[in-house]
């Protein structure tokens, strides 16, 4: 059973640059950002005043008030994703997918906007106000849950909470699930909304975020001399994947194959990466390896590219040792530069960017990169995008927490 | 209060705070059955009771509660 393939046959996603697939794909090839002033609440108070919101989604007119009102954001945000990705792959969604589908989804903070709102409640009215649906709706799993429960997905499932690896590893064990023959289709995804006053504030209280409150589309600059942190960005991107022998037999479309995971922890320190990214390296290793690849064989690499100084400098330290002199060869770019961070949506998201890049042949661009750092000396693809045929990509996400999820993806 | 007053308070409620469309909140539409309003609800439900009317309700005043016009009825008795 280990032999089996796995395929990706439907993408959905709702992320800061558009609500469905080809607007989002558009947009970051032609090097556009997601990055707004927020606008769901008053950033006054907060040393951060913009971030990458989804825009144009009013969940109430999505699903009915009635719905919406049950959910946290996070959750209105999975169902959108998941309802286009089952689309896509040709699924009808008013059918339970039943006991052969699984659900692995990755989120850093789940429902926090909820837990933020219920301890207000509990505050200022007490105990006995606090809403009945508050657990349900900050749980990490929420999302995982719901999902579930609205498509019927009844085999296994999963939520992974690997801060910015989370749904890089949520695609990693999914196809294992699936190469084991534990099921023959898993819906995996990602999911954050924590685009929230308190959530921001405490980032920036780490000195994480960028501070470049004057020019929001280019705060985020991974690679750049002028790096000054990440930007929050929120959104969910859910991948149908199974073995090729589903998507064959029931006639699907096949995007590409996810063919390789590697994951590791740097067990070093709770925010900041090994120096030279040692648990990178081990992940990117592994994941080539599960790939049965050589490293000459991958050719460009969606990169973690925070546009944080730590990351960026030891991402590039750790692609280099995996890649030796080929990796002055690489093609790479960093998509964060336009969506913001994800957090634990990242993965899932900067998944279908890595296999949408192999299955046009396009290497999105890193925007904002003017200034090269003289310790990120690799080739970037700097604000243009660049037209390459491509067969196989890697996409790095890294947590904190020291956790490492890397991806292998191949065209056929 | 007249019984007709405390309905209409109860439908706003309903379709104001929970987002029940207006058209099914009649006086024997069943809570769990025609709108929708499962055990978290019910909580959600009686939460807004409290508020609107300034009452408290005890879980034990709930049990034959199954219908809107009897959550009408009961809260009508405590007024």
């Amino acid at each position: 059973m280990s032999n089996r393939r796995v395929v990706i046959t439907g993408f959905g996603t709702i992320n800061p640059l558009a609500n469905n697939v080809s607007d989002t794909w558009n947009k970051l090839i032609n090097g556009e950002s997601g990055i707004e002033k927020i606008t769901a609440f008053d950033t006054s108070e907060l040393p951060v005043s913009f971030a990458g919101e989804v825009k144009n989604f009013d969940a109430n007119e999505y699903m009915g008030k009635q719905n919406a009102r049950k959910l946290d954001r996070s959750s209105h945000l999975s169902i959108f994703a998941t309802e286009e990705a089952l689309k896509d792959a040709g699924l009808n969604s008013e059918e339970r997918l039943g006991p052969n589908v699984g659900i692995v989804f990755g989120t850093g903070i789940g429902g926090i906007g909820s837990t933020e709102q219920a301890v207000r409640t509990f505050d200022e009215r007490g105990a006995s106000r606090i809403s009945p649906l508050a657990i349900t709706q900050l749980m990490p799993n929420s999302s995982t849950g719901q999902v579930a429960i609205k498509y019927g997905i009844e085999g296994p499932s999963l939520t992974i909470t690997t801060a910015c690896a989370a749904s890089a590893n949520a695609v990693g064990e999914a196809k294992n699930m699936i190469q084991n023959g534990i099921v023959d289709m898993v819906i995996a995804g990602g999911i954050e909304s924590g685009t929230t006053a308190m959530t921001i504030g405490a980032f920036a209280q780490i000195r994480a975020l960028s501070t470049n409150n004057e020019n929001p589309q280019e705060a985020c600059r991974p690679f750049d001399k002028d790096r000054d942190g990440f930007v929050m960005g929120e959104g969910s991107t859910v991948l149908v994947m199974e073995s090729e022998e589903s998507a064959i037999k029931r006639g699907a479309q096949i995007y590409g194959y996810v063919a390789g995971y590697g994951a590791s922890t740097d067990a070093f320190h709770i925010t900041a990466p090994a120096e030279g990214g040692k648990g990178a390296v081990d992940a990117m290793q592994k994941a080539i390896k599960d790939a049965n690849l050589a490293i000459n064989d991958i050719e460009y690499i969606n990169a973690h590219g925070t546009s944080t100084p730590a990351n960026d400098k030891n991402e590039t330290a750790a692609i280099k040792t995996v890649f030796g002199e080929q990796a002055y060869e690489l093609d790479i770019s960093s998509t964060k530069s336009m969506t913001g961070h994800l957090l634990g949506g990242g993965g899932a998201f900067e998944s279908m960017v890595s296999v949408l890049a192999l299955k046009n042949g396009i290497v999105p661009p890193t925007i904002n990169l003017k200034n090269p750092d003289e310790d990120c000396d690799l080739k970037y693809t700097p604000n243009t995008a660049l037209n390459k045929t491509l067969n196989v990509a890697m996409s790095n996400s890294f947590g904190f927490g020291g956790h490492n999820g890397v991806l292998v993806f191949k065209k056929d | 209060m007249e019984v007709n007053e405390v309905f209409e308070k109860v439908k706003h409620l309903f379709v104001d705070e929970l987002g029940i469309d207006a058209e099914k909140v009649t006086m024997e539409a069943k809570l769990e059955e025609d709108l929708d309003i499962d055990s978290l609800g019910i909580v959600e439900v009686v939460m807004a009771f409290e508020d609107e009317f300034e009452i408290e309700i005890d879980d034990e005043e709930l049990t034959d509660v199954g219908t809107v016009g009897q959550a009408v009825n009961l809260l009508h008795s405590k007024l």
